[in-house]
């Protein structure tokens, strides 16, 4: 049994499941309280599917990119527990589970968050079918949304876009002959996406440790960036 | 929950709530099984003061080895562990919430008891940590980077704040102070080393509300030292920090002496970072001890961020109060009084 885990973006998600489906899935829209949350819902959505913490073979976490401080409270959650029930973690990026939301999608998919400051976070993706992991075709990225209208105008071909990146800036997207703007239900990754993938990674062995989980920021801290540029320009 | 609280209760602390990623175990509220403290001064360095994303993330780094580490230490089973706390507030939200998310999380598989600590009343269980025969009432210094409080204690869990800065932390103008004189970062130790060379009658600083109350000023003395300053420039920083550090312990020994007097103090206890201050030591020893005080002086790596104060508070506050839910998030700006829920 996996226990996936989704604080990267405006909601908390917490899935229980394997690769035969998902056993539970609880989700609350609950900006900028993802700390309250998410201890609470894992103990409601593993009592109400009769599932004990020595059930859990491994625990799936969203290492973004997304916000910060939300990413960090699901890594430090998914750390501890794995580090006590002694059970492997899998990293899972927010935009391959994002992707998922266009899961029967046979054209490109384009997967986008809302970055804040203006800036997306996206990447590429082609999809494999219902409930399997997507091929991604770039890597993800953190740029303006323009560059993104560009880089999708310039690929010259169909493609499903999802994801709270493109619903931000809908207006460059919307014209845009090549792009279809799908799943505004569903701007986020889920945390049931997060436990299948999460699955077919624990099927093929790609599992980290406790200590080795790392995050996916894309973006160094306003400091670093003001640091380096001030180092740059003595 | 009801629970048991005694003298061989275990408990699991984790501190994240400034620069320190910290976790310890002790029982009964005064045994320190472990204690272990990374800390993020190097990196932060640089920037000349703690950057709360780059501590953000660095907890997140180290907050699993340091509780490893701490069961590791304290050579028990994580089975023996009956309780696990973490520091809830005040401090930078995005660090405390590390801390508070590994322990609900340690809590919710082990089953135990979670306790969110004010890591303000931490401060004030550090120096009993050290010297378990205090007796109340005491009278607590506690001065950091962050405060500079004169507080009553008279019991456990019941505290009033006599005096407080009306402007910087002491240690806050330690480092405006160390910035100015271009001695690095961070202010307090440096500032502590060299002023040992010098004279602190050199130049005589304001010592501000000397005579009224129990509150202290010190943003007043930092812009005179930097005046100071600007006009002799050929004056040695030797000098200028003994000087300084002589105005600022003066201040802190005198007003928290009158309010171990105004309440008929049993002690006098130092707690904080910049309680690890040599000159601060001696003179508070020195001259508490002249007023008929005992003075609690406890050991540096008491007086500086740890976790082993957090599982002491904790200890206490599970025993008065009961755990708390697991609803506790993190708490920027929580007040001494305040008990994170
Ligand atoms: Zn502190």
């Amino acid at each position: 049994m996996i226990l996936g885990i989704e604080t990267a973006v405006e909601h908390v998600g917490v899935a229980l499941g394997d690769h035969r489906g998902i056993r539970a899935h609880t989700m609350v829209a609950s900006d900028r309280r993802h700390a309250e949350s998410l201890t609470p819902m894992i103990r409601f959505a593993m009592q109400q599917a009769g599932i004990e913490m020595t059930d859990l073979s491994a625990i799936a976490v969203d290492v973004g990119p997304g916000l910060f401080t939300g990413m960090r409270v699901g890594m430090a959650t998914a750390q501890s527990m794995a580090w006590a029930l002694e059970i492997p973690l899998v990293p899972v990026c927010s935009l391959d589970a994002l992707a998922m939301n266009a899961e029967m999608s046979e054209l490109t998919v384009a997967a986008a968050l809302d970055a804040r400051r203006g800036e997306v976070y996206w990447s590429l993706y082609r999809m494999r079918g219902v409930g399997m992991e997507p091929q991604r075709l770039t890597e993800p990225v953190v740029s303006s949304p323009e560059d993104l209208a560009v880089h999708l105008a310039d690929r010259a071909e169909d493609t499903i876009c999802v994801g709270s990146g493109f619903d931000r800036h809908a207006e460059l997207f919307e014209a845009s002959p090549w792009t279809q703007l799908v799943g505004r239900d569903a701007l986020f990754p889920s945390a049931a996406s997060v436990v299948t993938l999460g699955g077919h990674r624990v099927m093929a062995d790609e599992t980290v440790t406790a200590m080795q989980l790392q995050p996916m920021y894309l973006r160094a801290p306003d400091a670093e960036i003001n640091w380096k540029t001030r180092e740059g320009s003595r | 929950m009801s629970f048991e609280v005694t003298e061989s209760t275990v408990v699991l602390a984790i501190e994240t709530s400034c620069d320190e990623t910290a976790a310890s175990i002790v029982m009964g509220g005064n045994d320190v099984l472990s204690s272990i403290v990374s800390s993020q001064i190097d990196i932060h360095a640089r920037f000349g003061g703690v950057v709360p994303e780059v501590a953000s993330r660095a907890h997140l780094e180290s907050i699993v080895p340091v509780i490893d580490a701490a069961i590791a230490e304290a050579g028990i089973l994580p089975s023996r562990i009956d309780a696990v706390a973490a520091t809830a507030g005040p401090g930078l939200i995005g660090a405390l919430l590390v801390g508070v998310s590994a322990a609900k999380s340690l809590a919710l598989v082990w089953d135990k008891p979670f306790i969110g600590v004010n890591h303000l009343e931490a401060h004030l269980y550090a120096g009993l940590l050290d010297d378990p025969t205090l007796e109340f009432p005491l009278v607590v210094l506690l001065v950091s980077g962050g405060h500079t409080m004169i507080i009553h204690m008279k019991g456990h869990g019941d505290y009033t704040v006599l005096g407080r800065t009306i402007d910087d932390a002491a240690g806050e103008a330690y480092d405006k102070v160390a910035r100015y004189l271009d001695l690095g970062y961070p202010g307090g130790p440096v500032i502590d080393r060299i002023a040992s060379e010098g004279n602190p009658h050199a130049v005589e600083f304001p010592r501000a509300m000397m005579h009224d109350g129990l509150d202290v000023s010190f943003s007043g003395l930092k812009t005179s030292v930097i005046n100071h300053v600007r006009k002799n420039p050929e004056m040695s920083n030797v000098d200028i920090a003994a000087s300084f550090q002589a105005a600022v312990v003066d201040v802190l020994c005198a007003k928290t002496i009158k309010a171990a007097q105004q309440v008929g103090a049993q002690g006098i206890v130092l707690g904080g970072g910049v309680s690890a201050n040599s000159f601060l030591r001696s003179e508070m020893s020195r001259r508490g001890g002249e007023a008929g005080f005992k003075v609690a002086l406890p050991s540096r790596a008491m007086c500086t961020d740890n976790a082993a104060m957090i599982a002491a508070a904790a200890w206490h506050r599970l025993k008065s109060d009961g755990p708390r839910e697991l609803d506790c998030g993190a708490y920027p700006n929580l007040k001494l009084a305040e008990v994170p829920r």
